[in-house]
């Protein structure tokens, strides 16, 4: 076994293939959308400063940065969520007015924003056609399903236009989505990083349908921070940093990805991660054939026959779609959800079922999978939130009264170590960007930690430098010779970071190997469902 | 012109203080308006009820003796609504306390004199945390929800209190009310009307910030209120937390019934549901759930309480107006409040102004 195992991306020649040609694209010459010298300041940040972005008719255009780089903010004044305080935007070569949503509607500009707008117990139906202004008191139903079903045919978009949207994939949501914008003459498209949601099999749909959508005449703008997509999908990319436009150039200019990752930190990024030897020890966490029922759907099996065995001086990577049951087991184990069977055994005791707070003291720390709901409480400072773990030990409290004096000394620490961007350990955790919300929750677990660390999607939606952080801060804790479980939905990141990996499909684990044996390729096969000796 | 809310980079402080300071004086201008409409002068009608509140010394005992009960109430509400429980129960466990010490005073006749007032409090509170216990449950255990489950067990004990102040307790002589309670057990006086239980009050004021500001149980009630779902995964239970929430806050509910009963009326009778517990609601929010802060308002809304009653006299204005403003006080401070976490921008062809 080497002394340090590196994992690369490997783009390979696949990914190319996949994207357009780029010869085809013949741009017109009015650009249907010019902004011009936008700038736009919140308290204390310049969010976008002096920032010009065009873009043509047929074009897709790769709005690329790191997290509070200014991509979202610039698009949201795109479709009137906020105005310019400085600049001008031009559309079809007009000078536009753009003060709401509305507005921007009527301009052709549509946006598909990171949380669907839908409402789930309407049909899809219903979902298009809501909050258009030129309907009648009664909406001629079979006439607009009509037009929605030839909508769909046309852009490759399927869609049942009676399906209650709740019961749709997060997939199908995203089509009926694209599909309320196209029905409303969306010409120009904004798509808000679309491909974080799907599945690989989605995204490539996705793909097509926006192929379909440039043939048509529309033009799209996506905002990402995954650098594979940008070559994929995308004419043109411009890169923002702090608010600055660094570059903007063809897509098909781009010899190594490396550059666009520099462009857009300002640095060299690492693309592998130093680590230690891989020096597995006792068993730490165990599942023993875990079996968890849906509640309302007769005997559904959420989690099926889960087992697992996780050492200490390991991080087992848990692979699969969003949906097939990681979320659930991450639950079951830090018994925020109770199983119908099964054993889940701690340092070889038996935790099955203990409440929370049992699994918290017998050393398990949880990042879950949604940082803003599960993670912190918003409304509560960087300092409360980094003590909710350690508020009820000797470290922070005296008997039941919270010293101030150590949380305030406690939280500049972590804010210390962790790096935590923060005016003050005062200020409302709301406040901070995605990044360093999730350093907050993972310098509160790291330091709490018993040994055991259960990471759900920790990196998602993170730019470049937080997530390097928060996977460096996984494989220290491994070397320390903790035990990490990490559910992610990006293989890439398993095989950087994990030493084995597990696939789940359905609520079953489909097979787990050493990361030095895996395969991306039967990885995928065994997240879409086949069977290991159907390969 | 457009108006539009942008969301500030943080909560802004002078705005907390701010919004209920202008939101009160918006209230009396919109009272100013309904007073107008019905043909009164506002500005004499404001000073008569200054006047009727604060005028004379016995007048601010009537109005501190109408701020002890409403207090209580806000902090008993305060604790819940900590815990996004909205306990608007308060009304009905503030009338089981009453229930409670008048079943004591009545018929625990074992017990020896001095200890009819300790234990018939005590009674008291136990009565309001039964009775605020039981939607706590029903939350924590069935989910169901509080706001109904609260609002109609109010309807419940009040009529039962009816029932036994008309029939079952009734005294022997008169057509309602219970026998008065032996005077050996009322709540001492300790300045003209002002009775002991402003003790009670302001030492619970001084508990309360306390545990809810410096201790543990504090700081998990805050998780709680302000993201459930974080708090569970950090360890803490919410179902332990909301049935303990609610037996202090019907406790301290029922401790306002068991005083105001052992030192202003003496017996359990007609207007036993004086509205206490509803205007707590009112209390509790425009203090911001806090404690200390709460003092003020109760006074305040007492004010409201005593002053409108002057206007009956003076005026020959209906006391209801008192109501009134304690309804139009609210409308401000809840549309108001969207001012600490947003700015106002006046958006104009082409020069903003924020504000």
């Amino acid at each position: 076994m080497p002394a340090s195992t590196s994992f690369r991306i490997v783009l390979t020649e696949d990914n190319h293939t996949t994207g357009y040609n780029m010869q085809e694209i013949t741009p017109d010459d009015t650009p249907v959308v010019r902004m011009v010298g936008i700038t736009k300041r919140f308290p204390g940040v310049l969010a976008n400063d002096n920032v010009n972005l065009t873009l043509h008719r047929g074009e897709v255009l790769a709005l690329l940065g790191e997290n509070g780089a200014g991509k979202s903010t610039l698009m949201n004044m795109l479709v009137g969520l906020y105005r310019p305080d400085h600049g001008e935007i031009y559309i079809k070569g007009k000078l536009a007015e753009i003060n709401s949503p509305q507005d921007s509607m009527a301009l052709g500009i549509g946006m598909i924003h990171q949380e669907f707008m839908l409402v789930g117990n309407m049909t899809v139906a219903e979902n298009i056609i809501l909050g258009m202004k030129d309907l009648p008191f009664v909406p001629p139903m079979a006439e607009i399903k009509k037009n929605i079903t030839e909508l769909s045919k046309r852009y490759g978009l399927q869609v049942y236009p009676d399906k209650i949207v709740h019961d749709l994939s997060v997939g199908e949501q995203q089509r009926v989505e694209i599909l309320k914008l196209l029905y409303r003459g969306a010409e120009i498209l904004i798509l808000d990083e679309p491909t974080a949601v799907l599945t690989p099999g989605e995204a490539r749909d996705l793909n097509e349908i926006i192929k379909k959508m440039l043939q048509e005449g529309k033009s799209a703008i996506f905002i990402t921070h995954k650098m594979d997509e940008v070559m994929e999908f995308s004419h043109t990319v411009q890169v923002l940093r702090r608010g600055k436009s660094v570059n903007v150039c063809p897509t098909s200019t781009i010899d190594r990805i490396q550059d666009l990752a520099n462009m857009m930190v300002g640095r060299d990024i690492l693309f592998s991660l130093d680590r230690g030897p891989y020096k597995p020890t006792e068993v730490m966490l165990e599942a023993r054939n875990l079996v968890m029922e849906c509640i309302a759907g007769g005997g559904k099996r959420i989690l099926d026959d889960v087992s697992f065995t996780l050492r200490g001086g390991e991080i087992l990577g848990i692979a699969g779609v969003a949906g097939n049951g990681q979320q659930q087991l991450t639950e079951a184990l830090t018994g925020l959800m109770l199983v119908n069977s099964g054993q889940v055994l701690i340092h070889g005791k038996d935790y099955t079922n203990k409440t929370p707070l049992q699994i918290i003291k017998g050393g398990v720390s949880h990042i879950p999978a949604d940082r803003g709901r599960m993670g912190v409480v918003g409304d509560m400072s960087v300092g409360d939130n980094l003590s909710m773990k350690k508020y009820r030990t000797k470290e922070l409290s005296d008997h039941s009264i919270i010293k101030r004096s150590w949380v305030r000394l406690f939280a500049d620490r972590l804010i210390e170590t962790f790096t935590i961007k923060t005016p003050s350990q005062d200020t409302s955790v709301k406040f901070l960007s995605g990044g360093n919300i999730q350093k907050t929750i993972l310098a509160r677990e790291i330091d709490s930690c018993g040994g055991i660390l259960i990471a759900v999607y920790p990196s998602r939606g993170l730019d470049v430098g937080a997530t390097e952080a928060v996977r460096q801060n996984l494989i220290k804790q491994r070397d320390m010779g903790n035990a990490v479980f990490l559910v992610s939905e990006e293989l890439e990141e398993l095989l950087m970071v994990a030493d084995r990996v597990a696939v789940m499909f359905e609520g079953r684990i489909m097979d787990s190997m050493d990361v030095k044996d895996a395969k991306t390729e039967e990885l995928g096969m065994l997240m879409a469902g086949v069977e290991r000796r159907d390969i | 012109m457009r108006l539009a809310l942008e969301k500030r980079d943080s909560k802004s402080r002078k705005m907390t203080i701010l919004v209920p300071i202008v939101s009160l004086m918006l209230s009396f201008l919109l009272g100013a308006i309904v007073l107008g409409l019905n043909r009164a002068n506002p500005v004499q009608t404001y000073i008569a009820m200054a006047k009727g509140a604060f005028g004379s010394q016995s007048k601010i005992q009537f109005t501190l003796v109408k701020a002890i009960p409403l207090l209580l109430c806000g902090l008993a509400v305060g604790i819940a609504f900590r815990l996004k429980f909205w306990n608007i129960g308060a009304e009905g466990q503030y009338v089981s306390g009453a229930i409670g010490i008048t079943w004591v005073m009545q018929f625990w006749t074992f017990l020896p004199n001095w200890m009819f007032l300790p234990v018939g409090i005590v009674v008291g509170v136990l009565f309001g945390a039964i009775w605020g216990g039981i939607p706590g449950v029903l939350k924590a255990q069935w989910s169901v929800d509080e706001t109904l489950a609260t609002l109609m067990l109010n309807y419940i004990i009040i009529g039962y209190a009816e029932y036994l102040y008309i029939n079952a307790w009734k005294a022997p002589r008169g057509n309602m009310g219970t026998v008065r309670y032996p005077e050996f057990a009322w709540l001492p006086r300790i300045w003209g009307r002002v009775h002991a239980g402003v003790f009670f009050a302001l030492i619970l004021v001084v508990v309360l910030w306390f545990v809810l500001y410096k201790t543990r149980w504090g700081f998990e009630l805050n998780m709680i209120g302000k993201n459930q779902r974080a708090a569970r995964c950090q360890g803490v239970s919410i179902k332990k937390n909301i049935i303990l929430a609610m037996l202090i806050s019907g406790g301290i509910a029922g401790l306002a019934g068991a005083i105001d009963s052992a030192a202003v009326t003496h017996q359990l009778t007609k207007g036993v549901d004086a509205g206490y517990g509803f205007t707590g609601i009112i209390i509790a929010w425009m203090s911001g759930l806090n404690p200390i802060a709460s003092i003020f308002i109760a006074l305040l809304m007492a004010a409201l309480e005593t002053g409108s009653d002057a206007l009956q006299i003076t005026l020959k204005l209906p006391a209801a107006m008192g109501e009134v403003l304690q309804g139009l006080i609210l409308i401000p401070l809840l549309a108001g409040t969207v001012f600490t976490e947003y700015r106002l921008r006046i958006l104009s062809k082409h020069k903003e102004i924020s504000a």
